[in-house]
């Protein structure tokens, strides 16, 4: 039943979710969820926790049943599939790895059961891969006697060995430290590459989510909120949640008052204030007019360039905190909002103090426009503090 | 006997004792201050015993109670006592073994159901398998032998049903021992099987299935041998003392059902003491031999 996908074969191993529903009880968990995962992408869902992203990721696993919709992948359903007749493979949050086994046989496990392969091919194929995890010296330790980052690559080792044509991963670093994470980052970015299998990567964490997916999907409430490149999330969000929980944003209340060209012109604390409109939803009417805090720049009132930036005057330098790479500035406006400004410590100009008066200039290209209906602190808290 | 330190206790687990400089002497004091009460109570209650029941086991049989007995260190006790009753060592294992897989089959359902799947229940359902332990022992047994008497309304109801000779005897029978030894020891085999698979991560089992293990494959491979000190631990709180039973054989069976611990039981009230003593040794070692060669082959000594 169980066929080896055979690495970069082709053949079609999109994973296809068809509006899957999943309640427990009353709660709803996902809600008519549609997704399509391209063959040999690395796939992201991120959202905060409780916002239905392990749910999907246990119902493609084939560990959770969906109430409603179908699961396909390369074109046949895999719905009513029992886990262990699925192609796909889990690395596991917690790694559960058998307590009770050697890292040898935790690995060979799962092609021991498919009993396709000799004796001899097995511990071939183990010795490959936890070469390519680089944990050959110890092959035949207990799970308990190794630390919790060499754990997390007997996992995923234990999950790769059998070439499943998607790899799922529950926010797979969450357990270790900071600096480890960094590493397996990029680690598990160098494997996917060599290895060509579909990887679908649950996490809470938008920086990890953005390091190493080529596709991201936000995830929100057991909904899609926007789905895809990193750079295209989070430079055009299509939603306060996403602008807010992928990195921070200014949202300002403003007006789009008409179209010129390939730009909306809106009034925003009574200047006008130009989006383009590559990165803006069409909307009418009240709008949230965003911009990244790093993309402003501060300038002391009346300086810099005039025309081609949008400028809002009249801040003033509330707070300053120097961060080593850049200095974080919080400007109230005379509104009383107060809007950030990250600014790399080039050098070049001597930073602001508190109590500065300072305008607040970007790009065109840089504002975005969202709906003004949407709650403007929408996923703010979840995003922060990571 | 290192598969009863997986008996849960109150501490559970080995404390981790770090000596620090300055303690370090004061520590090791105190931990033989500790273990004093229990190897007083040990020297006392079971090493002069035992002592005396080596002695006792090489007496000259000729004597009695009333002429007194003379150590002669008579061995061919032993080999005498082997002969006369080697059947009866024989059956007593048997019955032990078929009760302790009763218990097995039956207990390991039950404790996995109340671990796993009993959520709000599970405090109840542990009451109820305790709950035996609330009336004596010789009290429900001597139920039993009501329940499966001639006269009994399970045995009227079993000869009504067709197929079933009329003259069905329930009592009295190797199955009614083994049924009471079941019955009597189960809460020894459930308890420590529902600690161990108390604490059984399902997520394990989850995993199994994630990679290529059916159900099957996955309780083979991961639950049972994740629940094994909890098996090991419950075997033998049920061979061991179903092994040395009476009760259940003197109530429940006939003279032909007759367990060790009914002729050394006998064998002591008629102060026949050298073959009873020697009858009480063999049991003892048999015992220890039997569960020293199944902690082994079992190896719950690895296990995390």
């Amino acid at each position: 039943m169980v066929e080896q996908a055979g690495g970069l074969s082709g053949g079609g191993a999109d994973l296809q979710i068809q509006g899957v529903t999943k309640r427990f009880g009353d709660f709803v968990a996902v809600d008519d969820l549609h997704l399509q995962v391209p063959e040999g992408a690395f796939f992201a869902l991120l959202g905060a926790s409780g916002c239905g992203k392990t749910t999907t990721l246990r119902m493609v696993a084939g560990l959770e049943r969906p109430t409603a919709g179908r699961i396909l992948l390369g074109g046949d359903d895999i719905t009513d599939l029992k886990p262990y007749r699925r192609p796909v493979n889990t690395v596991f949050q917690s790694y559960a790895l058998f307590p009770h086994l050697s890292v040898e046989d935790n690995v060979a496990f799962g092609l021991r059961r498919q009993g396709k392969v000799s004796k001899g091919e097995l511990r071939t194929k183990v010795g490959e891969m936890l070469e390519l995890v680089e944990l050959q010296q110890y092959a035949a330790r207990r799970p308990a006697q190794l630390s919790g980052g060499q754990q997390q690559r007997v996992a995923l080792a234990r999950a790769l060995i059998n070439r499943p044509r998607v790899l799922l991963l529950d926010e797979p670093l969450g357990a270790l430290d900071l600096k480890l994470r960094r590493a397996m980052q990029l680690e598990l970015k160098r494997i996917q590459t060599d290895v060509g299998i579909t990887f679908i990567h649950v996490t809470h964490d938008q920086e990890e989510a953005m390091t190493m997916a080529d596709t991201i999907a936000v995830m929100n409430a057991g909904v899609i909120e926007q789905m895809g490149a990193p750079e295209e999330l989070y430079g055009h969000p299509r939603s306060t949640f996403v602008a807010n929980f992928l990195g921070q944003s200014n949202l300002i209340s403003g007006v789009v008052k008409s179209k010129q060209g390939d730009e909306f012109l809106t009034e925003v604390l009574g200047t006008t204030v130009r989006a383009s409109k590559v990165t803006s939803r069409d909307l009418e009417g009240d709008v949230w007019v965003g911009v990244r805090p790093e993309k402003v720049i501060l300038q002391r009132p009346g300086e810099g360039r005039q025309e081609e930036l949008n400028r809002l005057s009249g801040g003033r330098v509330s707070d300053v905190s120097f961060v080593g790479v850049s200095t974080q500035y919080l400007v109230r406006m005379a509104s009383g909002q107060e809007l950030m400004a990250f600014e790399q410590n080039t050098g070049e100009r001597r930073p602001f103090a508190v109590g500065d008066d300072v305008d607040l200039t970007w790009l065109a290209e840089h504002t975005f426009l969202l709906d003004a209906r949407q709650d403007v602190r929408a996923g703010a808290e979840l995003g922060d503090g990571e | 006997m290192s598969a009863l330190s997986h008996v849960p206790g109150p501490t559970g687990g080995t404390p981790d004792v770090q000596a620090t400089d300055p303690g370090t002497e004061r520590r090791g004091i105190t931990g033989y201050l500790l273990m004093l009460p229990g190897t007083v109570w040990l020297l006392l209650f079971f090493l002069v015993p035992l002592v005396t029941l080596v002695s006792s086991s090489l007496y000259d049989p000729s004597g009695s109670l009333a002429t007194g007995y003379s150590m002669t260190g008579h061995v061919q006790n032993y080999a005498d006592a082997l002969s006369e009753y080697g059947s009866t060592f024989v059956r007593s294992f048997l019955y032990a073994l078929t009760a302790t897989i009763a218990c097995l089959l039956l207990g390991f359902p039950l404790a996995y159901a109340i671990a796993l799947k009993a959520g709000r229940w599970r405090n109840l359902m542990l009451v109820a398998v305790i709950a035996p332990f609330f009336t004596s022992f010789l009290l429900r047994t001597l139920s039993w032998k009501l329940l499966l008497g001639d006269d009994s309304w399970v045995v009227n109801a079993l000869q009504a049903l067709p197929l079933v000779p009329d003259d069905l005897r329930l009592l009295a029978t190797p199955a009614a021992v083994i049924t009471g030894l079941t019955y009597n020891f189960l809460p020894f085999m459930v308890l420590p099987l529902y600690a161990s698979l108390e604490r059984l991560d399902v997520r394990l089992v989850e995993a199994a299935a994630d990679l290529y293990a059916s159900p099957f494959t996955a309780f083979r491979l991961v639950t049972v041998p994740l629940a094994m000190p909890g098996i090991v631990a419950g075997t033998l709180l049920t061979f061991i003392p179903a092994a040395g039973d009476f009760i259940n054989s003197e109530l429940l069976g006939n003279p032909r059902t007759r367990m060790i611990g009914n002729d050394i039981n006998d064998l002591f009230q008629a102060s026949v003491l050298p073959t009873a003593s020697a009858l009480s040794v063999m049991l003892m070692v048999a015992i220890v031999a039997l569960v020293a060669v199944y902690v082994r082959r079992s190896g719950t000594d690895e296990l995390v």
